[in-house]
C-alpha cells in the first residue's frame, strides 16, 4: 500500500487498521465536542444532539424506524444474497440479478392473469427459472468461459437488455398487483402500543423477514449437508481441484443460476406485495450493490449482515440526519456507509482477504 | 484499408438511408399527428391508458364522423420510454410532419420548446410541462391548457381550506407536500410557499429521490413525526401505488391524501385495496363511461375491436384524460379549419387555432362532453387559461367527483408565470420576440 | 496487395514510433475526416446530423474518457454520467457568470470542474479495487445526480428546475440555443472531439500512458518501477472526468439543448457508457468510436430504420424486440469477440496486410 508518508513512530504501527480507526474516531469525538462548546448558530447542536434527543423522546419513532430498516434490509439481503452465490460459484458479477426478480414476480403475476392458479403459476415460473438458468449457462457462460470477469460481467447486462425486452414483449409493461391474497400472504398490520405511542409492524414484512430467514436456514443446509452443496463449494474454492474431481461445472452454474432465480422469485413476491411490480422494482434493485461491497462479494453471512446494516443505517440516517440537508438522502447514504467501511476493509467486511502477489 | 473504407462507406449508407426516409407517404386530404407515447418503461403503467385515450378519441372521429370536417387524421405514436433523449429523437423525427408536438413528459416538453419556437411548431402540453409558458406573449408556441401545476397548488389550498371552513382556518396547519425529487416534482414548491405565507399555514417537503420511488419507508415516517394535517402529492408512475400504500400503512387518513392529476390512475389508488376508499386527487375531466364520448368510442372503436383497452377499462381517469388530450387537438384543428377556411392545416394554422380554441358548454354538449369537462378559453396572452379543476374521490372501485369545479387562484398564479416567463427568455437570451399576430376574435 | 507496408522504409526514430506508421493508415484516416468534416454536412439530413451523428460524437468522447480510466488504468467506474452532469452544470454556470466568453472556451473550462469532482472521488480508488471500486465510483454517481436537484443554485434557482441554453455565437454564427442549425453544432461537436481525441492519442502513447498502463496490469509491480501511483491513479481519473465533462457539456448544450439535466445523467446512462468501452474495445480509442456507434446508434437506427425498410414494427412492440435485440447483441458480440469491435478492426486490417496471398 501507498502509505509511505506514515512513518513508524515509537513502536505504533500506523497503518494496523484498529489505530487509524481508533485515532479517526478519537479526531471526530474531540472536534465534535469543541464544536459544540464554540457553536453559536447551532448547526453542531442539529447534527450531534438533536437527533438523539428525537431518539429519547420519541422512542416508538425509532423502533419504527429500525423496524422498516429491518425489514428492507432483508430485502437488500435477499437481492445481494443471489449476487453472493452466482459470484461464488461462477465468479460472474451478475448485474441481472436486479431484473431477474422483476422478470420472476412479473412471471408469476402475468401466468396467474392468464388465468392460471396461483400455486401452479408459482411452479411454472419455477419452471422458467429453470430454463433460464439452463439457457444462461449454454448461450452465455459456456462460451464465455475462461474470460476476464469484465466481460462476463458485461454479459450480464446483455442478459438484463434481454429479459426487460422479453418481459415487457410477454406480460405487457403495465405495473401488476402481487397476488398476495392468493398465495395466502398475510395483509394488515399488527399495531404495538409502545413508549405512549404505537408500533405498526405489517403482517407481510414480518412473513417477509420469516421467509428469509427460513430461505437462509433452507440454503445453509442444502451447501453443508448436500452432495450438490459440498460440489458447489469444492466449486466455490478452486474451479480447477473442483473439475479434477469429477464436479462438472457446467451443472453447478445451472444449479447456482437457478437457485438464484428461487431467490429472485421469493424476493419478487416480498417487494411486489410492498408496492407493485413493474420495472421500476429493477432501481430498487441497485441497493444490493452497496450490501455487497459492506459484506464482501463471497459471503452469504456477509449480505445478510450488509443487508441490515444499509437497511437500517439508511432509514435512520434518512429520518434523523435527512432533514438537515433536505431530505432524500437515502438514494446516496447506503454507497457512503459502504464506502466508510470500504476504507477500513477494501475486501468487505467478510470478504475473502485479498492477497497480491507479484 | 480499402475495403474498410468502404465497409465504413457502406455503413454510412445505410444509416442515411435510415435517416433520409423522413416524410412517409400520406395523403393530401389528410392530417397528420404524431403523439410521443410510453408504452414501455418505469411509467407505462400511465402511459398505456393515455395512448389508448388519446389513440381511440382520434379513430372514433375518423370513423365516425370521417375525420374533422371530412379530413381524417393520420395518428402516429412515437415510442419515448418516458425517456428525454428518445423524445428530443422523436421531436427531430416528427416536426416536419406533424401538426402540433405532443411531448407527454415535462422533460420533453422543457426541451421541446426552445425548438419548436424556431421550428415553428405548436406544443399542446396538456396540464403538464413549463408552468411560466401559460405566457402567450413570450411563448406563443406553447399551450398548457386546462391549468398549469401552480394552479393545482392553488386549488389545493382551497381545497383545504374548503373543508377547514374557511381561509382563515388554514393559519396554523401543516401541509405536506410529497414529490418527486425533480423539476416535475418540484414545480408547486415556488406557489405553495407563497400561500403558505399569505395564509399562515406550514408547509413541509417530502422528496421521492427517482431511484426510491418504491422505497418510501422512511419518508412516511417522517411524515408520521411531523403529522401534517394534509399532503399533497406530486407524483407519477410507480411513485402513487407506492405513496397510497403507505399511507394506509402508517395510519395517516386517507382522506387528507390528496395527488395531483397524475396522481389520479385508478391503478395508483386500487394499489391500496379497500383501505384506499376516500385517496383523492384533483382532476379536470370526468371518470366513468356515461359520457356519450365514450360511448361513441365504445361503439366505433372498442366494440369494433380496435382498441388494446379491454372495454371495463375504458372510461377509466387516465384513459378518459388521454380522450380529452385528444379532443383539444380535434377541437384546435376545427378552430383552425374554421380560421383559416383550409381543410388540410398547417402547423402556423394549427398555433392560430389553439390559441382562439374556445370550447364552451354548448360546444362540450355537441362533442358529448357535458359534464365531463369544464369549458375551455384560450387568448392570445394567456396560454392555459387557468381553468377550474374538482376534487375526485376514489370510492373503492372508481374514481367519482367530490364537491365543486374550484377556480384557481389566477391572481396569485398569474403575476408569477408572467415574471419566471420573462425570467426564462432573458436567460435565453436572444429569444424569438412574438411576431405572431393575435386574433381579432381572442 | 493495397494495404502492406512494403517499400515504406523508416529512416528516424519518430518515423517508426509514430502512432500511424503506414501510408494507407494515414490516407484512411484523411478519408474518414473528410467525411465527417465535408461528406456528412452535404449528404446527411437534418434528422441524420441531430439525432445520429451529434449523439454519436457526445458519446464517443465520453467514451474515450471511460477508457483512459477503465482501459488504459484499470480503474472500473460506474459514475461517468455524473461526471457528464458536474460539466454540463459547470457550463452552465460559467454562461451565466462570463456571458461574453466563448462557448467553445466554456465548454472546455467546465471539464476542469469535472476533473476536480473526479479526483474527490478517484481518491478510494487508491485503497479499492476492482468490483469493489466500481461499486464505490455509484457513490458519486448518486450522490452528485441529488446534488444536481438539491441545489439550486447550479440551476440558478430556475422554477422549473431545469437547465435553459443561451444563444451564443462565434462570428455573428448560432453556435448554442434553438436557432443554431444541426450542422452548427455538428461542426463544433466535430472539432472538440477530433481535437481531444489527437490529445488523448498523445497522452496514451506517451509516459503518462504507458504508467498508466502498467498501473492496470499490476499495480504494485509498477509501483516497485518507480510509478507514483497516487499520481498515476487520480491524474486517470481527473483526464478521464474532464473529457467526461466536456462530452456532458457538448450533450446539453451542442445536443439536447437545455432542459431537466438531471434525469438525463442518470445511472443508466454511465452503464452505456461502459457497454461502449467494452463493446468497442478496452484500452483502444478507436474502440471507443466503434462502441460508441454501436449502443447510442443502434436502438436509433432500428427503430426509426426498421419500419422505413418495411419491417411491420411499431411503437412499443418496437421498443420491446430493440431492447432484446440490443441484449442479445451485446451478448453475441462478446461471445464472438470478447476484446471488443477494436479487435475485430485490427483483426481484419491484418488480414487485408497479407491479401489476396494469406500464406
Amino acid at each position: 500500500m501507498s502509505d509511505a508518508t506514515l512513518r513508524p513512530i515509537a513502536g505504533i504501527n500506523f497503518n494496523s487498521f484498529r489505530v487509524r480507526a481508533a485515532l479517526i474516531l478519537a479526531a471526530v469525538l474531540l472536534l465534535g465536542i469543541i464544536g459544540i462548546r464554540f457553536d453559536s448558530s447551532g448547526t453542531l447542536h442539529k447534527i450531534f444532539v438533536d437527533p438523539f434527543d428525537q431518539m429519547v423522546s420519541a422512542p416508538d419513532l425509532l423502533v419504527q424506524t429500525i423496524w422498516e430498516g429491518l425489514v428492507s434490509g432483508v430485502l437488500y439481503a435477499l437481492i445481494a444474497l443471489g449476487f453472493v452465490l452466482i459470484f461464488k460459484a461462477s465468479g460472474v458479477f451478475n448485474f441481472a440479478q436486479g431484473i431477474m426478480v422483476v422478470f420472476a414476480a412479473l412471471t408469476l403475476v402475468g401466468l396467474y392473469e392468464k388465468g392460471v392458479p396461483a400455486f401452479l403459476a408459482v411452479i411454472l415460473t419455477l419452471g422458467v427459472m429453470f430454463v433460464l438458468a439452463v439457457a444462461i449457462e449454454r448461450v452465455v457462460l459456456r462460451p464465455l468461459v475462461n474470460q476476464p470477469d469484465i466481460i462476463l460481467f458485461m454479459a450480464t447486462f446483455g442478459i438484463t437488455y434481454f429479459l426487460i425486452g422479453l418481459g415487457e414483449t410477454v406480460f405487457g409493461g403495465n405495473p401488476k398487483q402481487m397476488i398476495t391474497d392468493q398465495l395466502h400472504l398475510p395483509r394488515g398490520a399488527i399495531e404495538l402500543k409502545l413508549f405512549g405511542g404505537f408500533v405498526s409492524l405489517q403482517k407481510i414484512d414480518i412473513a417477509a423477514a420469516i421467509i428469509a430467514s427460513l430461505m437462509i436456514a433452507v440454503l445453509a443446509v442444502f451447501f453443508q449437508y448436500t452432495r450438490i452443496g459440498r460440489a458447489l463449494r469444492a466449486v466455490a474454492d478452486s474451479h480447477k481441484a473442483a473439475l479434477s474431481v469429477g464436479i462438472s461445472l457446467n451443472q453447478i452454474w445451472v444449479i447456482v443460476w437457478f437457485t438464484a432465480g428461487i431467490v429472485a422469485l421469493i424476493t419478487g413476491i416480498m417487494w411486489g406485495a410492498r408496492s407493485d411490480v413493474s420495472f421500476a422494482l429493477e432501481i430498487v434493485a441497485l441497493k444490493a450493490l452497496p450490501v455487497l461491497i459492506l459484506g464482501g462479494f463471497t459471503s452469504i453471512p456477509g449480505a445478510i449482515i450488509g443487508g441490515l446494516i444499509i437497511g437500517i443505517g439508511e432509514k435512520l440516517g434518512e429520518f434523523y440526519w435527512g432533514p438537515l440537508i433536505g431530505g432524500g438522502i437515502e438514494s446516496w447514504l447506503a454507497y457512503f456507509i459502504a464506502l466508510g467501511f470500504l476504507l477500513f476493509r477494501p475486501q468487505g467486511l467478510f470478504g475473502d482477504k485479498i492477497i497480491e502477489r507479484i | 484499408m480499402k475495403t474498410s473504407v468502404l465497409m465504413k462507406g457502406a455503413a454510412l449508407g445505410a444509416l442515411l438511408a435510415a435517416g433520409a426516409f423522413a416524410a412517409p407517404a400520406f395523403a393530401q386530404d389528410s392530417i397528420y399527428f404524431s403523439n410521443n407515447a410510453y408504452r414501455t418503461g418505469p411509467f407505462a403503467g400511465s402511459g398505456i391508458p393515455i395512448g389508448d385515450g388519446m389513440r381511440d378519441y382520434i379513430a372514433m372521429i375518423n370513423e365516425r364522423d370521417g375525420g374533422v370536417n371530412g379530413v381524417k387524421i393520420v395518428y402516429e405514436e412515437c415510442e419515448t420510454g418516458y425517456d428525454t433523449k428518445k423524445s428530443i429523437e422523436c421531436y427531430e423525427q416528427v416536426k416536419s410532419k406533424t401538426i402540433v408536438y405532443s411531448p407527454w413528459s415535462t422533460g420533453a416538453t422543457l426541451a421541446a420548446i426552445p425548438r419548436a419556437h424556431v421550428d415553428k411548431l405548436p406544443i399542446l402540453s396538456m396540464a403538464y410541462g413549463l408552468s411560466a409558458s401559460a405566457d402567450g406573449t413570450q411563448f406563443p408556441w406553447v399551450f398548457i391548457p386546462p391549468l398549469t401545476y401552480w394552479d393545482g397548488a392553488s386549488v389545493m389550498v382551497k381545497h383545504m381550506a374548503a373543508e377547514l371552513g374557511g381561509m382563515d382556518k388554514l393559519k396554523g396547519k401543516k401541509l405536506g407536500l410529497i414529490h418527486l425529487d425533480a423539476p416535475f416534482g418540484k414545480e408547486p414548491i415556488p406557489v405553495l410557499e407563497n400561500l403558505a405565507k399569505k395564509y399562515g399555514f406550514e408547509l413541509k417537503l417530502y422528496p421521492v429521490a427517482a431511484a426510491d420511488m418504491q422505497n418510501q419507508g422512511s419518508l412516511w415516517l417522517s411524515i408520521r413525526r411531523d403529522r401534517p394535517d394534509y399532503l399533497y402529492n406530486q407524483g407519477w408512475g410507480a411513485m402513487n401505488p407506492t405513496a397510497v400504500k403507505e399511507a394506509i400503512k402508517n395510519n395517516f387518513p386517507i382522506n387528507k391524501l390528496v395527488g395531483v392529476w397524475w396522481a389520479g390512475g385508478d391503478d395508483d389508488a386500487r394499489a391500496g385495496g379497500a383501505e384506499a376508499k376516500g385517496y383523492k386527487s384533483l382532476n379536470f375531466n370526468a371518470a366513468g363511461q356515461d359520457f356519450p364520448v365514450i360511448q361513441d368510442i365504445i361503439k366505433h372503436v372498442v366494440d369494433k375491436g380496435r382498441s388494446t383497452t379491454p372495454k371495463e377499462k375504458v372510461g377509466e381517469n387516465l384513459y378518459n384524460r388521454g380522450v380529452y388530450n385528444s379532443m383539444l387537438v380535434v377541437e384546435g384543428i376545427r378552430t383552425a379549419q374554421k380560421l383559416t377556411g383550409k381543410k388540410v392545416i398547417t402547423p402556423e394554422d394549427m398555433r392560430r387555432g389553439l390559441e382562439s380554441l374556445n370550447i364552451d358548454e354548448a360546444r362540450l354538449k355537441e362533442i358529448g362532453m357535458a359534464g365531463f369537462a369544464s369549458p375551455v378559453k384560450i387568448s392570445c396572452t394567456d396560454h392555459s387559461g387557468h381553468h377550474k379543476a374538482y376534487v375526485a374521490e376514489w370510492d373503492g372501485t372508481k374514481w367519482t367527483q367530490k364537491g365543486d369545479w374550484i377556480e384557481p387562484m389566477k391572481d396569485e398564479v398569474r403575476p408569477l408565470i408572467e415574471a419566471n416567463a420573462k425570467d426564462y427568455t432573458e436567460k435565453a437570451g436572444n429569444w424569438p420576440k412574438r411576431t405572431e399576430p393575435c386574433e381579432k376574435s381572442s | 496487395m493495397f494495404y502492406r507496408e512494403a517499400g515504406q522504409f523508416k529512416s528516424t526514430y519518430q518515423a517508426d514510433m509514430a502512432v500511424f506508421p503506414i501510408k494507407q493508415d494515414r490516407i484512411g484516416l484523411a478519408i474518414i475526416l473528410g467525411i465527417a468534416f465535408i461528406g456528412i454536412p452535404l449528404v446527411g439530413g437534418d434528422f441524420f446530423i441531430s439525432s445520429v451523428m451529434i449523439p454519436f460524437l457526445v458519446f464517443s468522447l465520453a467514451a474515450i474518457g471511460l477508457n483512459i480510466l477503465t482501459g488504459y488504468t484499470g480503474l472500473i467506474s460506474l459514475g461517468t454520467a455524473a461526471f457528464m452532469g458536474v460539466g454540463a452544470y459547470a457550463c452552465y454556470k460559467l454562461t451565466t457568470f462570463f456571458p461574453d466568453v466563448n462557448i467553445i472556451v466554456l465548454i472546455l473550462v467546465s471539464g476542469l470542474f469535472s476533473a476536480a469532482i473526479g479526483v474527490l472521488f478517484g481518491l478510494p480508488s487508491l485503497r479499492i479495487k476492482g468490483f469493489y471500486l466500481a461499486v464505490a465510483t455509484l457513490a458519486a454517481q448518486f450522490f452528485l445526480q441529488w446534488a444536481f436537484v438539491r441545489v439550486p443554485w447550479l440551476f440558478n434557482y430556475n422554477a422549473s428546475g431545469a437547465i435553459e441554453v443561451p444563444q451564443r455565437t462565434l462570428f455573428d454564427i448560432s453556435l448554442t440555443g434553438a436557432s443554431a442549425t444541426p450542422e452548427t453544432r455538428y461542426f463544433v461537436c466535430l472539432v472538440l472531439v477530433v481535437v481531444l481525441t489527437w490529445f488523448a492519442s498523445n497522452l496514451v502513447h506517451g509516459k503518462i500512458g504507458r504508467s498508466w498502463m502498467a498501473v492496470r496490469d499490476m499495480d504494485i509491480a509498477a509501483e516497485l518501477m518507480g510509478i507514483k501511483l497516487l499520481n498515476a491513479k487520480l491524474l486517470a481519473f481527473a483526464v478521464s472526468s474532464f473529457y467526461a465533462g466536456v462530452a456532458g457539456a457538448m450533450m446539453i448544450f451542442l445536443w439536447y439543448g437545455g432542459g431537466e439535466a438531471n434525469d438525463v445523467f442518470t445511472i443508466r446512462l454511465s452503464f452505456n457508457i461502459l457497454f461502449m468501452v467494452i463493446i468497442g474495445g478496452l484500452g483502444s480509442l478507436i474502440g471507443s468510436f466503434l462502441g460508441a456507434a454501436f449502443i447510442a446508434s443502434l436502438p436509433t437506427i432500428m427503430k426509426f430504420g426498421l419500419p422505413a425498410l418495411g419491417v411491420p414494427l411499431s411503437g412499443a412492440t418496437a421498443e420491446h424486440v430493440t431492447f432484446m435485440l440490443v441484449g442479445a447483441l451485446i451478448i453475441l458480440f462478446l461471445i464472438v469477440e470478447p476484446h471488443g469491435l477494436a479487435r475485430l478492426w485490427q483483426i481484419g486490417k491484418q488480414k487485408l496486410r497479407t491479401w489476396p496471398f494469406p500464406y
